[in-house]
């Protein structure tokens, strides 16, 4: 094991990221105004700081980022289950795959945010059109990982399954659901950042709550530094959820050899 | 050795559809039978169907014609009497050694008390006793292999179908798995099919060797090897009489005219 080349890079990689984040930081506060750009265009660091702080105090900024952090966890949560259920589904029966498929797949070009007008007609200025956004952009990235996992498991191992007389129960549990857990993961990463957007578009389009109300707020008002804040509010919430699968992950495929920290 | 026949293929034909729709013959009409406790290789070339006698043999598909007896009971499918082992170890990365061994006793229902300890004694005699709680990545190919031999023996099978079981690891530890498997066998008095594209292994591991033609596979020819020392293919390399069968093999399988075909071409 290279152990000693590892820390140096991971050393070296922390100190060149912090650096990148000070001159990013240093660049925001500063550079617009030595560029001559307005603050209603790119407001400067301060003022973005001063803006959360305002809106910690009046506009009740928690309580619409608790708000969007809910739907995205409901939307997350459902719409994995939803996605992982038909993957397992049209991964065992491939009659259902044959049948289900055109219309799974002209499900999956249409763009799924457009759907965003029709729930809120549907369902009202509520939380629940967000959160079926968020599931119907959640659904299909898990949903195919899991298919073609499934489809992709050595036939060998099924067939050592089976010379043991396994039932299809047992080679589903013991097999082919354990074997679908790292590309379920991947998708479940993939997942996480989705149902973000899914649940900012419904927020954007109808309702007078969420993140994505205080940023078509801020719009309307002309307030770009508020704008700002819900962006970062957003990027907080989604890095959450993603940190949260990660840290699953890492507990389930335990037995992978570990990979070395990598943003994909 | 006795006479009882352990395993026995009646006048197997087996036949394909391909994707275009032409039909093809993988073997035709072999008949043959494997002693109780007898190591019988099965040399031949490539595609003559050998693996498809493996999955007859072990019930993982029924032959279009002929039957398959194990045990003098017909082979209607997959049963505990027979067990197998290929090339690709198929061990399960999320699983431990100690559980992949245990996987085939845990599809038949055994009690994990009784499991763990066929398991464990295996991992004993396999020299893997202290690597029971690694899991397979953290293995040699060799080591994998030898975990897959300790799975393949956990279920306790009269039969064991082989299917070129060590040809993906290096010369020397084939050497050392080799004379693991031949004392195993000739320990628990185990009955083998072995394909092997390995002369010298079929030599050294068997009692027979069985050659088999290219497509349609037939068999062309049987050798019995008349040299002592099955349990120890190493001690059995030394034996005087050891490349003349090989040579005779090589004859048998036309491997110095297929050279010359090769090169005239």
């Amino acid at each position: 094991m290279n152990g000693g080349a590892n820390s140096t890079l991971v050393r070296r990689g922390t100190i060149l990221s912090l650096a990148v984040l000070v001159v990013f930081l240093a660049a925001w506060q500063w550079g617009p105004s030595l560029l001559g750009i307005p603050p209603f265009i790119i407001p400067p660091l301060s003022m973005v700081y001063h803006e959360f702080l305002r809106m910690l105090a009046v506009s009740a900024l928690m309580t619409h980022t608790g708000i969007t952090a809910a739907e995205v966890i409901a939307g997350f949560v459902l719409g994995s289950l939803l996605g992982a259920f038909f993957g397992y589904i049209l991964g065992m029966s491939p009659t259902a795959e044959f049948a289900l498929s055109p219309y799974i797949l002209a499900l999956q070009i249409a763009p799924k945010v457009a759907f965003a007008p029709l729930f809120i007609l549907w369902m009202g200025f509520t939380v629940y059109p967000k959160i079926l956004v968020a599931i119907l952009i959640v659904f299909f990235p898990v949903m195919v990982n899991v298919l073609s996992a499934i489809r992709t498991v050595d036939p060998d191992l099924i067939n050592l399954a089976r010379a043991f007389k396994a039932t299809r129960a047992q080679i589903f549990w013991k097999i082919e659901f354990p074997a679908s857990l790292p590309p379920l993961f991947a998708g479940l990463r993939i997942a996480s950042t989705l149902a973000v957007v899914g649940v900012v578009v419904g927020e954007l389009v109808g309702g007078n709550m969420g993140l994505g109300y205080l940023l078509s707020f801020g719009e309307g008002q002309a307030n770009t530094a508020m704008v700002f804040v819900a962006i970062l509010m957003l990027t907080l919430v989604g890095g959450i959820a993603y940190l949260a699968v990660i840290l699953i992950e890492q507990r389930v495929l335990h037995y992978l050899p570990r990979r070395s920290f990598s943003a994909t | 050795m006795s006479d009882v026949v352990r395993l026995e293929y009646r006048n197997v034909t087996m036949r394909f559809v391909e994707r275009s729709g032409k039909s093809l013959i993988a073997v035709e009409g072999v008949s043959l039978a494997v002693g109780d406790g007898e190591v019988v290789s099965l040399i031949g070339p490539s595609g003559c169907g050998k693996s498809t006698l493996l999955n007859i043999g072990s019930g993982l598909c029924a032959p279009s014609e002929g039957e398959a007896f194990v045990g003098g009971e017909r082979v209607e499918g997959p049963n505990a009497h027979v067990a197998f082992m290929l090339q690709k170890d198929l061990l399960l990365p999320w699983r431990t050694v100690l559980e992949n061994v245990m996987f085939g006793v845990e599809i038949q229902g055994l009690p994990l008390a009784e499991r763990r300890r066929r398991a464990e004694a295996l991992l004993e005699n396999l020299h893997l006793f202290e690597f029971a709680g690694h899991y397979p990545h953290q293995l040699s190919g060799g080591m994998r292999q030898r975990v897959a031999l300790a799975r393949t023996l956990a279920i306790d099978p009269s039969v064991l179908l082989l299917d070129e079981p060590f040809s993906a690891v290096d010369a020397q530890t084939r050497m050392v798995l080799q004379r693991e498997l031949a004392q195993t066998l000739k320990r628990e008095g185990k009955t083998a099919l072995l394909i092997t594209h390995d002369l010298l292994e079929a030599v050294t591991l068997s009692d027979r060797v069985l050659v088999m033609s290219r497509r349609p596979g037939r068999i062309i020819d049987e050798i019995r090897i008349d040299l002592p020392r099955r349990d120890d293919p190493i001690a059995r390399r030394q034996e005087p009489g050891v490349n003349d069968y090989v040579g005779r093999l090589m004859d048998r399988l036309d491997i110095g005219h297929l050279e010359v075909a090769g090169a005239s071409a």
